[in-house]
């Protein structure tokens, strides 16, 4: 038996041993949205010279906006269906949820609470009707989702601006046009539910980062312990030790800061928020060990393998984007109640594309998305508009030349991820066949 | 007779039978609203003529194997430079059109070429690189649109930075092409200038497909493997359908500009290339095949359901934009259509 065993244990060490030579040149052609990513917010840093605080608050407001959308890309990744485009319809879900409760006047907590149950119905339905149609275009979810998000966006329009007042009745001057017909262009949500999320406890954020990074210290540091003795389970010790080292900064990083008296040091962020935006990457870490969630990873790796070991492919693929549809209205909600104001043809139009975004400039692919990734893109990403209109004044004298070049970084790094990636595929797929010949 | 029936919507294509039933039925109750039909009818043939350039940009993408250029805006752009070279040079009349095209050529050619090369390295994912190759290039040229050393009054903003967002073409060359031999039958305007030049470019790409290189693109986008097994150079030939597509999306833009009255900076290009996609596909094209018939047919239907729901929309609702958002619907519709026909008949 054990002699059996020796020569598989042996290999899993070499493997393991030749992992770590690291190849410099293949990690920067990997990782190279990052990286321009990385050195294009270190030039607008210097640039914009704006205070550290402001900036340091500005980001841990837009992060804890912005996170949720980003996370409900991970799972259609995972099944192989690529970015969804369509969590566009996700947030038009949330949206109908919130018009309804505004209109309800339902206001707060509870408000935001029934929009987010009310929202479910229909980003179910959206999304199983999204994840059909997504069946039937295989190979080209993305630019299947991202025409249907423009599609639905028509629907949208039709019910806000014509079924209201006429099929659907509504009685509402703070909402309706003065004609009866149509929804109006902003509602304010003051009133409703601004800050239903955010305002129920708001702390300090470098004491509360010290804590966690304490707590991911200690967990990860046992990790590496544990795993270093077990000679398969060393695969992972790279990426416990990356935890730790992430972590001690974090501890160093938040004392030094909290010592320099600064105004960094009384920064504040929302409790709440950002713990359902933990709550949602437990989710997506527990889901993967789930049935449902092998059964993606094996859709995502293969269709026909899949199908092969009897997995139903088209429902594990409609599953996916439901969830993802829900998740998005839900993180729709969580961005509007921190806004305060619901553009209501208008707020959901940049969801998509700034989501996808965000988890490129992470380093995520159309085939590879992580929590980390989705984190740290959204990061850079919302760290680039915070100082590029600054940036585009100090350089050339006009902020509108910054404001028009976050649009630009966002649409060609969607474009340079995804052409980056399709060349990889091209390559792969020329050299597989050479090998084969 | 069910089963002609059957053969004949599947043949024709069933939302193309739907837009041109939901056509007709704009048509009857336009007539029933006592809406002048001679007037709308010049209107469709003026748009028609209009966006035909740039409908027929789709072909040679087509063609070539590249399938739908969603990067049509990248052609646009160059169009537009060139258009204010013309107003810079301060050239009016026929000059100035002919000037405006022959300076957006080469940079057209050039970008064309450049956007080939990259098409090359994304093969099968063209469509979706593509649109936001088409998105990026709007938006850095709204950065440039700012920057630009133009000086003509025309062109930049009275006070401030940067060019204004409409340029007009008053005085210039407005409407020179619709008001070349026009003249009027049964009340109806015909542009007859802007018509024969596109149906004069849809010639030119008519014969240009017959030539050598035209059959070997042609070849090349069909069976890309057959095409290189007959020692096609197939990258080659997709790279000038590319440049080829981008040239008429900068002669495209010219051409509806000096119809629309105005040069349209920043935002405007954006999603033009998606109403070029939307009307081809109308015609009957598909991702991997397109005829000069699909252009004129599909331009024809899909710019007169626009321009026929407007007055009829504003006369059942007068509130809101039903025309715009009919238009978001069909055509988003019909590129959707398109893309779950095109994996059920590909593989």
């Amino acid at each position: 038996m054990t002699d059996q065993n020796k020569p598989l244990l042996e290999d899993v060490k070499t493997s393991v041993i030749r992992k770590p030579t690291l190849n410099l040149k293949q990690i920067a052609f990997d990782n190279i949205v990052t990286i321009i990513f990385v050195v294009i917010c270190f030039f607008g840093l210097i640039l914009a010279k704006q205070p550290a605080a402001f900036v340091m608050n500005e980001l841990v407001l837009r992060i804890a906006r912005n996170s949720f959308l980003v996370l409900s890309l991970i799972i259609p990744v995972l099944a192989g269906m690529g970015l969804n485009f369509g969590i566009v319809i996700g947030a038009m879900a949330g949206q109908i949820a919130l018009i309804a409760v505004t209109h309800w006047q339902i206001t707060g907590m509870k408000g935001f609470l029934l929009a987010a149950l009310i929202s479910v119905p229909f980003a179910l339905l959206f999304g199983w009707l999204t994840g059909k149609i997504l069946n039937k275009t295989k190979g080209q979810e993305m630019i299947t989702s991202m025409i249907l998000g423009f599609f639905a966006m028509g629907l949208y329009q039709f019910l806000f601006l014509f079924l209201i007042g006429t099929l659907i009745p509504m009685d509402n001057p703070v909402l309706v046009l003065s004609g009866g017909v149509g929804i109006k262009n902003t509602i304010d949500l003051k009133d409703g539910i601004l800050y239903a999320l955010d305002g129920i406890y708001k702390t300090r954020f470098f004491p509360a980062l010290a804590g966690f990074s304490v707590i991911t210290a200690v967990f990860s540091l046992f990790k590496v312990f544990r795993v270093r003795k077990d000679e398969i389970e060393r695969v992972r010790l790279p990426k416990y030790l990356m935890y730790t080292v992430l972590s001690l900064t974090g501890i160093v990083f938040s004392v030094v800061v909290l010592n320099s008296k600064s105004l960094v040091a009384m920064i504040k962020f929302p409790v709440a928020t950002i713990f359902s935006i933990l709550m949602l990457c437990a989710f997506n870490l527990f889901i993967v060990r789930t049935k449902l969630g092998q059964d993606f990873r094996t859709v995502g790796q293969d269709m026909h393998v899949a199908k092969v070991s009897g997995i139903n492919v088209d429902r594990v693929r409609i599953i996916s984007i439901m969830i993802s549809t829900v998740l998005a209205a839900w993180g729709q909600l969580i961005f509007l109640q921190n806004i305060g104001t619901l553009n209501t043809y208008g707020s959901h139009e940049q969801v998509g594309m700034f989501a996808v975004a965000s988890i490129l400039i992470g380093g995520a692919s159309v085939n590879k998305a992580t929590i980390g990734q989705a984190i740290l893109g959204t990061t850079l990403f919302h760290l680039m508009f915070i100082i590029s209109p600054f940036a585009g004044k100090n350089l050339f004298g006009n902020a509108q030349i910054g404001e028009y070049f976050r649009v630009f970084v966002a649409y060609g790094v969607i474009g340079l991820s995804l052409g980056l990636h399709a060349w990889k595929t091209q390559i792969q797929a020329k050299r597989k066949q050479l090998g084969e010949e | 007779m069910k089963e002609r029936f059957q053969r004949f919507i599947h043949q024709f294509g069933l939302p193309r039978l739907i837009i041109l039933s939901f056509f007709l039925a704009l048509l009857v109750s336009a007539y029933f609203l006592k809406l002048p039909l001679n007037s709308l009818v010049s209107d469709t043939l003026v748009r028609t003529g209009m966006n035909g350039v740039l409908v027929l940009a789709m072909v040679p993408g087509i063609h070539s194997g590249i399938g739908l250029n969603f990067g049509l805006p990248l052609g646009i752009v160059c169009g537009l430079l060139g258009g204010l070279v013309s107003i810079e040079m301060n050239l009016i009349g026929i000059n100035g059109f002919i000037i405006a095209i022959l300076v957006s050529l080469p940079i057209a050619a050039v970008i064309g070429y450049l956007y080939g090369l990259m098409l090359n390295r994304v093969k099968g994912s063209e469509m979706l690189v593509a649109t936001y190759v088409g998105f990026s290039a709007v938006s850095l040229m709204n950065i440039a649109w700012l920057l630009l050393p133009f000086h003509s009054p025309e062109i930049k903003w009275p006070i401030g930075d940067g060019l204004r967002t409409t340029i007009t073409l008053t005085g210039k060359y407005d409407k020179l092409l619709n008001n070349f031999l026009d003249f009027k039958i049964f009340g109806v305007m015909v542009p007859t200038g802007l018509l024969l030049f596109f149906l004069a470019m849809c010639l030119l790409m008519f014969l240009f497909l017959r030539t050598r290189t035209g059959v070997m693109m042609s070849a090349a986008g069909i069976n890309p493997k057959f095409a290189a097994a007959t020692g096609i150079q197939v990258d080659r030939a997709r790279i000038i359908g590319t440049m080829l597509s981008t040239i008429l999306g900068a002669v495209g833009i010219i051409v509806y500009s000096q119809s629309y009255g105005f040069f349209q900076l920043y935002q405007a290009p954006m999603m033009m290339g998606f109403a070029a996609v939307a009307a081809i596909l109308i015609g009957g094209a598909s991702s991997h095949k397109a005829t000069l018939m699909h252009v004129i047919i599909g331009t024809f239907l899909f710019q007169g359901l626009l321009t026929v729901s407007l007055p009829v929309a504003n006369k059942i609702v007068t509130e809101g934009n039903l025309s715009e958002i009919a238009r978001i619907i069909v055509q988003n519709g019909i590129i959707l259509y398109s893309l779950t026909k095109v994996s059920n008949g590909g593989d």
